[in-house]
């Protein structure tokens, strides 16, 4: 009687333990499902490379550049601002802060990774987006800039906490050695600890950008919702994911407009799925 | 030999600077929340439906319904993950299938959110036909939260010393008897700082709700799963974009609302790890 309880429960562990594989493939069966009808009505490199998102004028012009131009910008404004802050900080935390401080700024990290994104963008448009105006004169506060300051506050718990854990996890005997040859303790930092952590803290980058492409309501409440291909980082743009969140609630069910929201899902889903595998290779390099 | 030392003292004061970079502005970020948020807070704001499109009342509804989704994401995703866990710390043995697992759950964990908000709408409203309800959102927050808590579980999970194990089938325990009683027990506090953490995460998650749902203004509490309802972070958004002319201070107690039931719970998460790690044994 036992064995046999024991038999299904031991199948039942296995099965769950295969449900997170199943999930992946389900949610991108459904997303291709979807979205793959949208290539009857527009091609491949049309839909990509198309320079024009009118989805609802007649006939509908599906071409998501303006909004893949938006997320790269995004996300290279908010890529340029928190990888340096956010390694300095991992430096800063693992290396130089005494303990006691160490605990309060990794509380305080755990903090902002736990704020909703929804919080973050309702605190960017009462705060930062009338800074944004007046500072550089403009129509509108609603700018892509204002977005990567926001992104970048997103992306750096991300950063840092896996930057940090890499560094940790260099072996204390490198650094006890780099001393013995009599070098400071930046000198050991910069010529030993970060290179010896870098494929690590590549990894960090890598993921914290991968945040910042999927983010959605602060980056649609604060960026401004232009489908237009953008000329500068003060100009409103609007992103794949805004574009998704904000658009689908109108969308017909089975309509060219509902197909090409899915479409760009999948772009995204492909986006991610890219960068997690690759920061995955570069974590287990560690390990190696 | 000075030049080296007063170069490192600058390179540290940069790094104090960044670091100075991140923690001001999420303190200003608490801070100015609070201290607007406050004087919104009172019996009413808290426990009536919204009135005059939602410029004035409260967000009891969206309390609510937060409250629902979260309870049924946790319902849906704890066995699932903790049962996932166990295999991956237990059954697993080191193969291409159990990589294949670990990859899966770390691109599970980095799918957009509004992905997943697509995937709730294609599979549970459109294909299940749940149409736009709890059931729906629950079941779309759960899957999100699951790499969560199979991760910190896990984790858990891994940390039991091995000797447990082995003095337990040395008494002639079974595989699952020593899990069910010796392994779990001493992983409970870590199993459930994960779970607190994805409860954490389903309760300020907009994005998978928005399609799966949410509704924009529905004065009711839902009577069924199949009901949809209000939630508290797409509420905040409705009022901030959505509807004009709303009293400042309603957004700002609503994001108070939202920001302490989150904060608390990742607070209740820190603290148990803190304790447990000091009452630890091994």
């Amino acid at each position: 009687m036992r064995k046999i309880k024991e038999f299904f429960v031991e199948k039942l562990i296995l099965i769950c333990g295969l449900a997170s594989i199943f999930f992946v493939v389900l949610i991108f069966l459904f997303l291709a499902r979807e979205g793959l009808a949208v290539f009857k009505s527009v091609s491949p490199f049309n839909f990509i490379f198309g320079r024009n998102w009118y989805p609802i004028s007649e006939p509908p012009q599906l071409g998501i550049l303006p909004l893949i131009l938006g997320s790269l910008l995004v996300t290279v404004g908010a890529a340029v601002i928190s990888i340096p802050i956010g390694i300095a900080c991992a430096v800063y935390i693992s290396e130089v802060a005494p303990f006691k401080i160490k605990e309060i700024l990794k509380a305080g990290i755990e903090l902002l990774a736990a704020i909703p994104s929804v919080v973050l963008g309702f605190i960017g448009m009462v705060t930062l987006v009338p800074w944004v105006k007046s500072i550089f004169h403009l129509p509108t506060g609603l700018t892509a800039l204002s977005g990567s300051i926001m992104l970048a506050f997103m992306a750096m718990p991300t950063i840092v906490s896996i930057a940090e854990d890499a560094l940790y996890s260099v072996p204390k005997t490198y650094k006890e050695g780099a001393f013995a040859l009599g070098a400071t303790h930046w000198q050991t930092i910069w010529r030993v600890l970060l290179p010896a952590a870098s494929s690590g803290i590549v990894a960090a980058v890598m993921l914290g950008i991968g945040r910042v492409i999927g983010e959605t309501m602060a980056v649609m409440m604060i960026t401004g919702n232009a489908a237009v291909i953008p000329q500068s980082i003060l100009v409103p743009v609007r992103t794949l994911t805004a574009t998704i969140a904000a658009e689908m609630g109108e969308a017909v069910v089975g309509s060219e407009h509902y197909f090409a929201l899915f479409a760009i899902g999948i772009v995204l889903f492909i986006i991610s799925f890219v960068i997690n595998v690759t920061a995955d290779l570069f974590l287990h390099k560690r390990h190696n | 030999m000075r030049n080296t030392q007063r170069s490192q003292k600058i390179a540290f004061f940069f790094l104090f600077l960044a670091t100075l970079l991140i923690v001001v502005p999420v303190g200003l970020i608490v801070v100015i929340i609070i201290q607007k948020g406050v004087p919104a807070i009172n019996w009413q704001f808290l426990s009536d439906i919204p009135r005059q499109g939602m410029r004035a009342g409260g967000i009891f509804p969206a309390i609510i319904g937060t409250f629902y989704l979260v309870l049924g994401a946790i319902v849906f995703a704890l066995p699932i993950g903790l049962l996932a866990a166990i295999y991956l710390s237990e059954y697993a043995k080191d193969s291409l299938l159990n990589r294949i697992i670990k990859l899966a759950i770390v691109n599970l964990s980095g799918v957009p959110s509004v992905v997943y908000g697509l995937f709730g709408l294609a599979l549970f409203v459109v294909f299940l036909k749940f149409g736009a309800s709890i059931l729906s959102g629950s079941l779309t927050l759960g899957i999100m939260i699951l790499p969560i808590i199979i991760t910190t579980s896990r984790e858990a999970l891994e940390s039991v010393p091995q000797s447990f194990r082995e003095v337990s089938l040395s008494l002639g325990a079974s595989k699952w008897q020593t899990i069910r009683h010796i392994v779990l027990p001493n992983a409970v506090p870590g199993i459930l700082t994960g779970t607190i953490l994805g409860l954490g995460r389903a309760a300020g998650e907009t994005a998978p709700i928005l399609f799966t749902v949410a509704a924009f203004y529905l004065p009711r509490l839902p009577k069924s799963i199949f009901d949809q309802a209000m939630a508290l972070p797409y509420h905040l958004y409705v009022i901030s974009t959505q509807v004009p002319n709303v009293d400042e201070k309603v957004r700002y107690g609503t994001a108070l609302v939202l920001l302490s039931l989150v904060l608390f719970m990742n607070l209740v998460a820190i603290i148990i790890r803190y304790n447990f790690r000091k009452k630890k044994k091994w």
